[in-house]
């Protein structure tokens, strides 16, 4: 039989009212999938790219080689900033609706992978994040006055006015900027690791990226130099299913994982439940010890799904289901932590609620101190002439003139 | 007459096009199933398959590269840029290979691709998702460059660039795609209903892409101008109630040189308008020119109302607008000179 050729369109399998349907997710049992040492060769754990590492059962217990064995007290720091990371984006999405900030891109259901690598990591790594990687921001320690501050672009912003909302930094606690373009932080992050092994210091980077971002020519960039130079980085693949309207299937998902990439250029990789916070812990922590030996650097795919909207402009319910995050089968990053506290770990329901309240007081404490330092609608202001600040180190003459003409017409006014 | 806005003429472009060539297809990120991040493509995929209004990987080299193999191999594409802001990872195909591949091939291969981006500021997007990029593209031989102010233009112009047999970076001033916004913010928007250049005729028709097009009339002064700053000039004109030529560019490159020095050589005075950053920008080759065309008429020095030379900020959106008081302060400005 012939057949004439024409384009494979990859198709979701659910779009706006079918029933969801994620049949195409494979998903390995929990405590299933062989844990390798730090120190194997690549070509030995090519199944590390099909499985999916998972240590909390369907008991919620934590069970096989990759349980991170993490204590109450560590768990309890993870589920309050994933709870923090929450409540804190509901809260800017909600700001946004009311016309406080022009824009807020929130990390629902994703908050497992940002808030167990920042723990798994340490405080020295440098990290090159997305713009839905809060969560780094808020196990760093950030205060979230500060974030909000520079989505509001008032005069306690980092950005000093200059950047929309959520492309945060953090200079001291080496976080590095966000940009609104993709996948440029990959490379990026291969060279600061490659400047710690030139300067012979045990740092590491990492870096993290949407499914759909690994399309750019930087996602390629970033994993031959990594290989070629071995260098002690973890790339980071959030694999959340879908990229605004397209999905996983659209950035070549449709036939081998995004971790399978990684073998490829002779890079380690990883699948892991991202909405598994001890997998997601385990397996960072696996890296980071990889990397920091100077054995090679990582590629880990975050198996997980984007359960708000691409950003507050943005209408989902044009491409897909509208009940599909409650068909996903790796469930809810923040539900599953806590079960495994409470059954296993002396955490309970009323705990929750008055950690809930207490994060709740926080988030709304935060913003008024925030609005103190200025709104869009309400001074106080930055000044002016920051406009033209930093565009160089020192002001050339032509924005010194410019500054200048704008002053003046400020003053006519 | 049926009333469009630009989002709706382009759309009427492409989809007039699909339905006349085989050979015109639209590739893209999001422009498919979903229509497009601006709803540009909107239905073009149900109407005309999926074999030829294509969702894209987030890849422009990808996209841009595709494109040229596809042009030489007798298609017509019509690749979107989602944001002119992240048209760089396809440069290098743009610059390097799509522009000159008919030179250094002595004319034997060519790709005629039309490279569609939403470009401008206005819109509260910081950096990346403001900047006006076109100085970038007419510095490279071998593309034209085409940058529409109304909803009948972009359609004419657009359906021309797909016509081209030549290369087209076709930019959308994306703040002009609900309504004629003329730099005056605090104003409730107004749509294209409002406008002449809303009345768009349904059916196939195109306009020349080297000419441009004489908005206003009159004698006192001409103002250089194209995308959303000629609604901006044009406000500012009526508020001074000055008499200006008002000269809509459209086709940044080829120019229409012939138009400008027949106005110049009548008010003998220039202003120069753009959104972009003014430094080594497009209207330092409209400054040029006229200088070169209209050196013994000029009564003064030509003046240059553009961009700030700095990364387009987030907060002092409105400071950093070129907006009518720039503009005002520069046409009374070059009254009283000379
Ligand atoms: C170079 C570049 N091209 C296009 C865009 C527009 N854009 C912003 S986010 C996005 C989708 C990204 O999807 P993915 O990488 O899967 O990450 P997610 O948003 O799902 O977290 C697109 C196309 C961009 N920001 N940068």
């Amino acid at each position: 039989m012939s057949r004439k050729p024409s384009l494979n369109i990859p198709h979701p399998p659910a779009r706006p009212g079918d029933a969801p349907d994620f049949d195409y997710v494979q998903i390995s049992a929990a405590g299933a999938v062989e844990r390798p040492e730090v120190n194997s060769s690549v070509r030995s754990m090519n199944h590390l790219t099909d499985d999916l590492v998972r240590v909390m059962d369907d008991e919620h217990a934590a069970v096989g080689p990759w349980d991170p064995q993490l204590d109450a007290g560590e768990l309890q720091i993870g589920l309050r900033n994933m709870l923090l990371t929450r409540l804190f984006d509901a809260h800017m999405v909600r700001m946004q609706r009311q016309g406080k900030i022009s824009f807020y891109m929130q990390s629902l259901g994703e908050e497992a992978i940002s808030v167990a690598q920042a723990m798994a990591l340490e405080p020295s790594d440098m990290l090159f994040p997305s713009y839905r990687n809060q969560g780094l921001q808020i196990s760093r320690g950030r205060n979230l006055m500060e974030l909000m501050c520079q989505c509001l672009s008032n005069t306690n912003d980092m950005c000093k006015g200059r950047q929309m909302p959520i492309m945060y930094h953090w200079e001291r606690g080496n976080i590095f900027s966000v940009t609104g373009n993709l996948t440029v932080n990959y490379p990026q992050a291969v060279g600061w690791a490659m400047a710690a092994a030139i300067k012979g210091e045990d740092d590491i980077a990492a870096a993290w990226i949407g499914e759909g971002a690994t399309a750019e020519a930087d996602f390629h960039h970033a994993l031959t130099f990594a290989a070629v130079y071995q260098a002690p980085v973890i790339l980071n693949v959030v694999n959340n299913q879908w990229a605004i309207s397209t999905f996983q299937g659209f950035a070549g998902g449709e036939r081998r994982s995004f971790a399978a990439r990684g073998p490829g250029y002779g890079i380690a990789s990883i699948r892991v439940d991202g909405n598994d916070f001890l997998a997601v812990h385990a397996v960072t922590r696996w890296a980071a010890e990889r990397a920091r030996r100077g054995i090679g650097p990582a590629l880990i795919e975050h198996v997980t799904y984007r359960a708000g909207a691409h950003s507050t402009s943005d209408d989902p319910s044009r491409y897909r289901p509208k009940d599909e995050f409650a068909a996903w089968p790796l469930g809810d990053p923040l539900q599953r932590l806590q079960s495994h506290m409470i059954r296993f770990h002396g955490w309970s329901e009323a705990k929750h609620s008055a950690l809930t309240e207490e994060l709740t007081d926080i988030v709304t404490g935060s913003w008024e101190d925030a609005c103190s330092y200025g709104t869009m609608s309400e001074g106080p202001y930055l000044d002016h002439s920051e406009l033209f600040e930093d565009v160089y180190k020192d002001m050339p003459n032509h924005l010194l003139e410019q500054r200048d003409e704008l002053r003046r017409q400020l003053e006519e006014d | 007459m049926p009333q469009m806005n630009m989002i709706q003429a382009l759309n009427s472009a492409m989809d007039i096009m699909l339905s006349r060539d085989a050979a015109v297809i639209v590739i893209g990120e999001d422009v498919g199933y979903f229509g497009g991040v601006f709803r540009t493509t909107d239905g073009l995929q149900r109407k005309h398959g999926e074999q030829r209004v294509i969702d894209a990987p987030i890849a422009e080299g990808g996209i841009i590269g595709a494109a040229i193999g596809m042009g030489v191999n007798g298609l017509r594409p019509i690749a979107e840029i989602q944001f002119a802001d992240y048209i760089y990872p396809g440069f290098d195909q743009i610059a390097s290979q799509l522009a000159k591949l008919r030179y250094r091939t002595g004319g034997d291969f060519t790709a005629p691709v039309t490279i569609r981006t939403p470009c401008g500021g206005g819109i509260r997007g910081g950096q990346t998702h403001s900047q006006s990029p076109e100085g970038l593209f007419t510095h490279v031989c071998g593309l034209k460059v085409v940058m529409p102010s109304t909803p009948y233009d972009a359609k004419g112009l657009l359906i021309s660039a797909i016509e081209d047999d030549d290369p087209v970076v076709f930019f959308e001033p994306k703040r002009l795609y609900n309504g004629p916004f003329d730099g005056d913010a605090d104003k409730p928007a107004v749509p294209w209903s409002t406008h002449p250049g809303g009345e768009v005729p349904q059916d196939y028709y195109s306009l020349p892409i080297g000419r441009a097009e004489l908005v206003a009339s009159g004698e006192e002064l001409t103002v250089l101008c194209y995308g959303t700053m000629v609604h901006v000039a044009q406000a500012a004109a009526e508020r001074l109630q000055i008499a200006a030529d008002i000269i809509d560019i459209r086709t940044l490159l080829p120019l229409d040189v012939a138009t400008i020095k027949q106005s110049v050589e009548k008010t003998g005075r220039c202003l120069i308008v753009h959104e972009a950053t003014r430094f080594s920008g497009y209207g330092a080759e409209l400054s040029a020119t006229v200088v070169e065309e209209c050196f013994y008429s000029l009564e003064a020095p030509i003046r240059r109302v553009c961009g700030f030379d700095t990364p387009y900020p987030h907060a002092f959106e409105w400071e950093y607008f070129p907006g009518q008081k720039r503009v005002m302060a520069a046409m009374q400005a070059l009254l009283e000179e000379g």
